[in-house]
């Protein structure tokens, strides 16, 4: 037997039938909102994402080159980066081109405007050149001739490009290996010297200035300065050689302007001859510039080569922060929840702590610079490393610092969170275990611990979400524009927690913000960007699916 | 129910004891809560394992057991019964002190356990604990596998002999009926377990401890039947080898699983003997009241 449901009870709120209210009044608004609000949200984040996915991925794909014809003869080749309305001297609004034409040493500039009243033409040479080089940005030209020893060996376009694919790989090698000379080598003398003068200084701070210990090592260190001489001069050798076998290789190349330019094949990090690239080596260059963008240090102001050092800067000051912030923040949690008791006390530092997380980032960095840095690491250099005074060690910006400054940043969320974690346990777990006599500690340590791990890793992921994205405070306490060496190497002991090093964020902001040429270093922001989402995203990623095995071992099935 | 609920008691009618009257009306049952328990003779000649000496309880300033005097006989299944409120957990609660762990909780009186004060300054509180055994109302498996939650109280105390460890955890599943069950997946997690496999497992790392002494916190409230059947069958098995004290709301059950049952009100102990006595020719007009069903 059915009953009919009865449609609607008699006390609610008739339906109208017409009127403006209608939609209001009858139904449920409330979902309405909260779609609307879901909606707005998910539009924001995708349009942001979006964006720094589209500009960031667009970034480096090898675009045609145009030779813009104007009006009064001359001509520009480049490539086109946008076009907008500009206004132009007399007021009125006009359509523009913003042309990289690059040739910074013969026109001065990198980019160039072309104005629609200005312009006759666009064409596409067919073997106009885009040339990256080490020094002075692009190169944008016609090839001339490809000279070794000064005899041109190819002068039409299809042999110096067959030539060039053939000759270039070498003189990258060389000028690669010559670099390598200059900074490891050359730096490997150079601290050797140091840490010679700095045991001669040690021993005159241990021992007084006329002892024998202190001249035992001034003769070291004159031997050392003897050996060091030798090894320059046969570096520089290499190094000349080197150089004088790759100034034989030349190209000539020709502007839109007519003039001639000749580089040093050397000096090309990647040319290929824009117009003339058939799909499948776009792709390959495409890839090869993420390759070196990914992998490479930066060069020209950062604004062109990699962000590999800005990469492994924020993975180890990430993972560092993880390490200093978990236990602190664990054990703080653990003594709020499981040994204090209830009082005043308690309840006064929890609203402290939480007070914390809404103090500005900045005050963190200030108070990371002066206690941290000048505090802690000075009085570290003198107990250290007096020898190597003035000069800091610890008493500067440095990774180690930089972490501290962000575990301090962000220990409220992970005290917060694991005492919910905490929290959520329920008693009988800890009175089963304390019926066995388990101590108090055995408890936290077998039971508790354990059963709340998940819901610490949250907070340990919003915790390095939180540092990961953080870039004010780095800026006093250890993140530089340019670090001579990465904080992490192969030199023992493999993570020097003293250095300063390179963050992505920063980077970002550097790039954005202080860069000398600003239209070239626009895409790297976005493509920079890119790369840090992904790895926060990476990161978390990680925590959360050791923190969902960790999960499914403790949550019953039957319940 | 509560202190401030009950009609303090007035004139004390003339006790029908032993009648088996059960047509007193329900209204017309008054308590003396000035009245010394009665203990029957049975159970005070038994050998005690376990003796209460004038012990109180408070929560804050809420007094919870009121001046409980009485002796648990050893080897036997002792059961406590009572309506909701009454103290039968907090009594359950203070032999082994875990009552101690709450932060507002005060005791005077003493209780023995082997003659010996519980909370005298010379009492290891963790020694008393491991001789003590505890099942807890809800199951309460630990967050690991099946093994470690067996072998939990041998691993708190840092044995780590394998051997051992296997034999124990194999036995205390033996007793506690469940090695069939499980003995293939001792190593999966123990929260896979059923309600009532979780009970029994709680109950295998409660024998694994060696205890003399089992406390059971209404273990069957949260199982079903068939679950609560294996769970009775195995307190028989426990009698002569364990001293069990067993709180429970189920009157069948105390009827059919223990030796002696006390009957408890308003933190107050009105009645405590052998469990045929208690159940079928009760001294108290309140304990025949509860045990028929007309009270409580």
């Amino acid at each position: 037997m059915t009953t009919p449901l009865p449609s609607r009870p008699d006390s609610g709120p008739a339906r109208p039938t017409e009127g403006p209210l209608r939609s209001h009044a009858y139904g449920e608004p409330g979902l309405w909102y909260a779609a609307a609000g879901l909606v707005l949200a998910l539009a924001m984040l995708a349009a942001f994402i979006g964006w720094i996915l589209y500009s960031g991925v667009t970034t480096f794909w090898p675009r045609r080159v145009v030779q813009a014809k104007l009006r009064d003869g001359t001509s520009r080749i480049g490539e086109i980066v946008r076009f907008e309305y500009s206004r132009a001297p007399d007021g009125s609004s006009q359509p523009a081109w913003l042309l990289r034409t690059g040739n910074f040493e013969l026109t001065q500039t990198h980019f160039t405007w072309v104005r629609q009243n200005d312009l006759d033409r666009f064409e596409e040479p067919a073997w106009a050149w885009v040339i990256e080089r080490v020094e002075w940005g692009r190169f944008y030209g016609i090839p001339k001739a490809l000279l070794v020893d000064d005899q041109p060996i190819a002068a039409d376009p299809e042999t110096i490009w067959a030539k060039f694919k053939e000759l270039h790989p070498d003189t990258v090698a060389r000028r690669r290996r010559r670099q390598a000379l200059q900074t490891r080598d050359m730096g490997e003398v150079n601290a050797r010297i140091e840490e010679a003068r700095l045991s001669v200084r040690a021993a005159e701070l241990r021992y007084g200035r006329d002892s024998t210990e202190v001249q035992r090592a001034r003769a070291r260190e004159e031997e050392v300065r003897r050996w060091a001489e030798r090894a320059y001069e046969r570096l520089k050798t290499e190094i000349e050689s080197l150089e004088a076998n790759n100034r034989r290789f030349q190209l000539r190349m020709v502007t839109a302007d007519g003039r001639e330019a000749t580089l040093k094949l050397g000096d090309i990090v990647r040319a290929y001859p824009a117009n003339q690239l058939a799909r499948w080596d776009r792709v390959r260059i495409y890839l090869d510039r993420w390759h070196e963008y990914l992998t490479d240090s930066p060069r020209e102001a950062n604004s062109e080569g990699g962000i590999y050092p800005a990469i492994v800067g924020t993975v180890s000051m990430c993972l560092l922060l993880v390490v200093l912030v978990a236990p602190i923040g664990v054990l703080t949690a653990v003594y709020l929840r499981e040994y204090a008791r209830p009082s005043t006390w308690t309840s006064l530092m929890r609203i402290a702590i939480s007070n914390l997380a809404a103090i500005p980032s900045i005050v963190y960095g200030v108070f990371g610079l002066g206690f941290f840095c000048y505090t802690v690491g000075a009085t570290l250099d003198q107990w250290w490393f007096p020898a190597r005074l003035p000069n800091p060690t610890y008493g500067k910006g440095a990774l180690i610092w930089s972490s501290l400054t962000l575990a301090v940043l962000t220990l409220p969320v992970v005290i917060v969170t694991t005492e919910e974690a905490l929290a959520a346990i329920p008693n009988s777990l800890r009175e089963g275990s304390a019926a066995f006599g388990a101590t108090r500690w055995q408890t936290i340590r077998r039971i508790v611990l354990p059963r709340a791990l998940p819901g610490i890793l949250t907070g340990i992921i919003l915790a390095l979400a939180r540092g990961a994205g953080e870039v004010a405070p780095l800026m006093l306490v250890g993140a530089v524009k340019l670090a001579p060496e990465l904080p992490v190497d192969g030199n023992f002991p493999w993570v020097h927690l003293h250095r300063s090093f390179m963050h992505l964020g920063f980077h970002i902001y550097d790039l954005g913000f202080q860069s000398p040429n600003s239209e070239a270093a626009k895409p790297m922001v976005y493509t920079t960007a890119m790369v840090l989402v992904t790895i926060v995203v990476v990161l978390n990623l990680l925590a959360i699916g050791i923190r969902n095995r960790i999960r499914s071992r403790f949550i019953s099935e039957t319940v | 129910m509560n202190a401030a609920t009950w009609i303090p008691p007035v004139a004390v009618h003339p006790v029908p004891n032993g009648t088996g009257r059960t047509d007193i009306p329900a209204s017309e049952i008054q308590v003396d809560l000035q009245r010394p328990a009665l203990i029957h003779e049975e159970v005070r000649t038994s050998e005690p394992a376990i003796e209460f000496v004038n012990f109180n309880v408070w929560y804050g300033r809420t007094q919870a057991i009121f001046d409980v005097s009485m002796p648990i006989p050893r080897g036997a299944v002792t059961a406590l019964i009572g309506p909701s409120g009454c103290g039968k957990s907090t009594l359950l609660r203070a032999i082994n002190r875990i009552n101690d762990l709450l932060p507002t909780v005060r005791n005077s009186g003493d209780i023995r356990v082997d003659g010996a004060s519980i909370f005298g300054p010379q009492t290891d509180v963790i020694r008393l604990r491991q001789r003590i055994g505890m099942v807890f109302q809800k199951p309460n498996p630990f967050p690991m596998s099946i093994f470690e939650n067996v072998v939990y109280p041998l691993r708190i105390r840092s044995i780590r002999n394998r051997k051992l460890l296997g034999d124990v955890c194999e036995r205390s599943l033996k007793a506690a009926a469940l090695w069939a069950e499980v003995q293939d997946r001792l190593h999966t997690s123990a929260m896979r377990l059923s309600g009532g496999q979780q009970q029994r497992l709680c109950i295998a790392r409660a024998i694994a401890a060696d205890p003399d002494v089992i406390l059971m916190d209404e273990p069957c409230s949260a199982l079903d039947p068939i679950a609560t059947n294996k769970i009775e069958d195995l307190l028989a098995t426990f009698r002569g080898r364990y001293t069990v004290i067993i709180v429970t709301h189920n009157m069948q059950q105390a009827a059919r699983v223990s030796d002696y049952t006390a009957f408890m009100y308003l933190g107050r102990l009105i009645e405590f003997g052998p469990t045929a006595t208690i159940f079928q020719r009760p001294s108290r007009p309140e304990t025949l009241a509860y045990v028929t069903g007309r009270f409580g």
